[in-house]
């Protein structure tokens, strides 16, 4: 479970969050500037509030009444940003377990199965497609085992038609690895399909939340 | 003819004086690139001053302050190291006139590398020391290999600063360029344009090599 209830300013307006976050995916809705990685970010220790708190699963990483402000490397966080950032310099299986730590629940095998990236260890980063290059970075962040997954537009860079054959990695990830996901997307039917709760922000504020049939229409 | 003497002393001194140049260069640009603080434009300054000052007037502040009877020559001899007139003193004015050298490319290679992959290192779990050690210093590796080799080519062609403070001792601290003005100076014409040769020789492999490595840094940012 993922509690946000904070405050930060964000270029024109301030962004104020109040949620609990049960459902496995969560998809944060809504015109691009709203907020929706500005929560990412300071979910992840990437951004401070001005005040507020941030739990996930009950572990606090940030309150400012309690003084407490983790640094990144400690929230067990795992970021998939649209810009995919794979480390240039290092393979893709050295990409994929430089987070892996010594209380790592989900195997290289298992989670290389599901994103079907086995093929793709002894590659260079350059040498990966689209595609690939996403799916990586989705198998890296499983492989630091975070509490919480978050992903900014994930998708947002690749083609439909490729969009649409990575989808189902998304939903085998949800299914099958049970990690609360955050997912920031403009598109609805990408919301549609892969969301158990909409969260839809407007220029900071939460305007409407609930399930995605009722709140996207 | 002791050009083999001379070219040997040189290299291994510059040598030294690129390593000594490493960990206080690597804090040095690591902070100018990184860190936002007070005094941040002095310390940029400081660490410049000997690429604008005469060589000569830096090499007359160390001797001042490597004397025996100066500030800090003063607690080496306390400890039985002199420095003045040694190869230590050939070694410090290498270091001290490289240095600026070093940080400034080092510092452009840092402030190249993208921040998202020390953000994204973080959230991954890596400490800021792991990462720096591993993200962002191999990835500013290129400007650090061509930062080393332009203090090192400084090294080898300092001058002013070495006759100020080690003097032009033959056997002890006479380097390449210090030679070649003592020969020319006594007439040894034949024995300077060897020392030239050598020094074209050396100075030109060191630029090639660095513009290389900046070349291939450029291409991966």
């Amino acid at each position: 479970m993922i509690e946000v209830d904070f405050r930060l300013e964000q270029g024109s307006f301030v962004l104020e969050v109040q949620q609990r976050l049960e459902a496995r995916v969560t998809v944060l809705f809504g015109p691009s500037g709203s907020g929706q990685t500005t929560i990412l970010d300071a979910i992840a220790g990437l951004r401070t509030p001005v005040r507020g708190s941030i739990a996930v699963n009950g572990r606090t990483l940030y309150s400012s009444t309690g003084g407490i402000n983790l640094p990144s490397h400690k929230r067990h966080v795992g970021y998939v940003s649209q810009d995919i950032a794979l480390f240039p310099h290092l393979d893709v299986r050295r990409n994929v377990t430089y987070g892996q730590g010594p209380g790592q629940k989900l195997s290289l095998e298992s989670v290389t199965a599901i994103l079907e990236v086995g093929a793709l260890l002894d590659r260079g980063v350059s040498m990966l497609s689209g595609g690939e290059r996403q799916r990586v970075a989705l198998a890296r962040a499983l492989m630091s085992a975070p509490d919480v997954l978050l992903l900014d537009e994930p998708l947002v860079a690749i083609d439909l038609e490729l969009r649409r054959r990575i989808l189902p990695y998304l939903e085998r990830v949800r299914d099958e690895l049970g990690v609360p996901i955050l997912y920031v997307t403009h598109d609805r039917d990408e919301a549609r399909r892969f969301a158990d709760r909409v969260v839809v922000l407007d220029r900071g504020t939460v305007s409407r939340a609930g399930a995605p049939g009722d709140v996207l229409g | 003819m002791d050009v083999w003497q001379i070219t040997r002393f040189t290299l291994l001194t510059a040598l030294a004086a690129t390593a000594l140049m490493v960990p206080p260069g690597l804090a040095l640009a690591w902070l100018l690139a990184r860190r936002r603080f007070r005094g941040r434009v002095l310390v940029e300054t400081f660490v410049s001053l000997p690429l604008v000052m005469p060589p000569v007037a830096t090499g007359l502040v160390l001797l001042l302050l490597f004397s025996p009877r100066g500030p800090i020559g003063g607690l080496l001899a306390g400890i039985g190291v002199d420095v003045v007139f040694t190869w230590r003193a050939v070694v410090l004015a290498m270091t001290v006139m490289g240095l600026p050298l070093f940080v400034r490319t080092l510092r452009a290679g840092f402030e190249q590398v993208d921040r998202r992959y020390e953000a994204i290192a973080g959230t991954l779990g890596a400490s800021p020391l792991r990462v720096f050690f591993s993200i962002t210093l191999p990835l500013a590796f290129p400007a650090l290999a061509a930062g080393a080799v332009l203090g090192f080519a400084r090294a080898i062609g300092e001058f002013g600063a070495t006759i100020m403070i080690a003097g032009s001792i033959p056997g002890v601290t006479r380097t390449l360029p210090v030679a070649i003005y003592t020969y020319t100076e006594i007439g040894r014409d034949r024995d300077a344009a060897m020392l030239l040769v050598v020094s074209a020789g050396i100075a030109f492999a060191a630029l090639w090599l660095s513009n290389y490595l900046t070349s291939r840094a450029g291409l991966r940012a």
